[in-house]
């Protein structure tokens, strides 16, 4: 069975991410193209922020993410939005 | 004069057959994928393309002989995902057929029979894709296309749920599925699981943020699975769900779901149990759908039940 970061002891708050980016208002799939461009920018295992608004973009994202086979290691909802880090791989 | 423009379904025309004159019928030549038009001693040509799929190379080929052939230089996107090369004069089939016989195409079919089969994209490149839409379609093209029936016969796949080859339209139509499975260990209460779902089927735990799932509600279209950023969904099984008896046309008729999660090598059995089926109880001149609604749903679910227990049969009405 994989391990996530969880399982071993990482705290979840201490996941310190090297970029960010503010999706917020951000339709799809352009805010999935600007993750993808920031993360084609960026070094394996280097860790990406993202804000995302709720409904279609929380919907769609993740998985576009997954796909280009990146992980997903901290998932935070913050009122109508989500925080997202992802670690580039 | 005024039934010039009317399909003649009697007329015998001369024709060459194997560098033979011959007498042929302008119907049975519907068989052959011939389809007469309006226009005097003109047809329509429709290819062999199961799941409209075609290698380029091949496609630059057929439009050449679509060049040469068609007298208004046309092709016609069929609504069965074939190309159908128009305006041909029944006097070129001969050399026609034989410049795509060099190239490996073959010609289509129309009439009582098991038409081409018509597909999406699939898992191979479509990311919703659940099942190799193609790889079926191209079986069933090689193994069913052409067998008479009592009407015609239509087969299609879908890769998944949002059922673009509308397999509720089909004769015997085939959609790809999965259930999903959860592990708890692995699952961090994230909830971009019930986000992604659109069917209302997972509920996160309003404290511990973990999946409520509902299985009534769930179509097992697996984006549960393609979100989870933990693997915490998981794939348990892959497989078909089989509707029967749909239609379009005149009368429409919405296929009756009948069977889910029949694993891929159990298709041909699928369908070949069917057309006995309907062998046994249609009637010439009527289609599936319509045998279901004369003899009855369970004969036919009594009769498909050593196939369909593969998987879960369902026999409801939709």
């Amino acid at each position: 069975m994989r391990r996530t970061p969880w399982q071993e002891g990482v705290n979840m708050a201490d996941i310190k991410a090297d970029n960010s980016l503010d999706l917020r208002g951000v339709l799809c799939p352009i805010n999935f193209v600007k993750t993808k461009l920031k993360l084609e920018s960026m070094d394996v295992g280097q860790v990406l922020e993202i804000v995302l608004d709720d409904g279609e973009p929380i919907q769609n994202v993740p998985k576009s993410i997954k796909e280009e086979g990146h992980k997903i290691v901290e998932v935070k909802k913050e009122g109508e939005h989500f925080r997202l880090k992802i670690e580039k791989r | 004069m005024a039934d010039k423009f009317i399909e003649d379904k009697v007329t015998r025309v001369p024709i060459k057959k194997d560098g033979q004159e011959v007498k042929v019928d302008f119907n049975d030549l519907k068989s052959g994928g011939f389809i007469k038009q309006r226009q005097k001693d003109q047809f329509t040509v429709r290819l062999r393309c199961p799941g409209g799929r075609i290698d380029t190379k091949k496609l630059i080929e057929i439009s050449k002989i679509a060049d040469k052939y068609s007298k208004k230089n046309v092709i016609h996107l069929s609504f069965r995902q074939s190309l159908e090369i128009l305006y041909v004069d029944y006097k070129d089939f001969d050399n026609m057929v034989r410049d795509l016989e060099k190239i490996g195409q073959k010609v289509a079919s129309c009439g009582p029979r098991v038409r081409v089969p018509t597909a999406c994209g699939g898992c191979e490149y479509n990311p919703n894709g659940l099942t190799d839409t193609q790889g079926l379609a191209k079986m069933v093209d090689e193994k069913y296309f052409g067998t008479p029936c009592y009407h015609k016969f239509k087969i299609s796949f879908s890769g998944c749920p949002i059922d673009c080859s509308r397999t509720k339209e089909m004769d015997l139509g085939f959609q790809g599925v999965v259930e999903p499975t959860w592990d708890e260990d692995t699952c961090t209460g994230c909830t971009i699981c019930s986000k992604a779902c659109k069917e209302d089927a997972i509920k996160s735990h309003p404290e511990t943020g973990k999946p409520i799932y509902d299985p009534l509600k769930c179509i097992w279209c697996g984006d549960c699975i393609r979100a989870c950023p933990t693997e915490s969904w998981q794939a348990k099984r892959y497989g078909h769900f089989v509707r029967i008896g749909g239609r379009h046309g005149r009368h429409p008729r919405e296929a009756n779901d009948v069977a889910v999660f029949i694993p891929d090598e159990k298709v041909p059995e699928v369908i070949e149990k069917t057309l006995e089926w309907y062998k046994i109880n249609g009637k010439r001149g009527e289609r599936i759908g319509k045998t279901i609604d004369r003899i009855g749903l369970d004969s036919y679910m009594k009769f498909m039940e050593p196939v369909f227990k593969c998987g879960e049969p369902l026999g409801r009405k939709v």
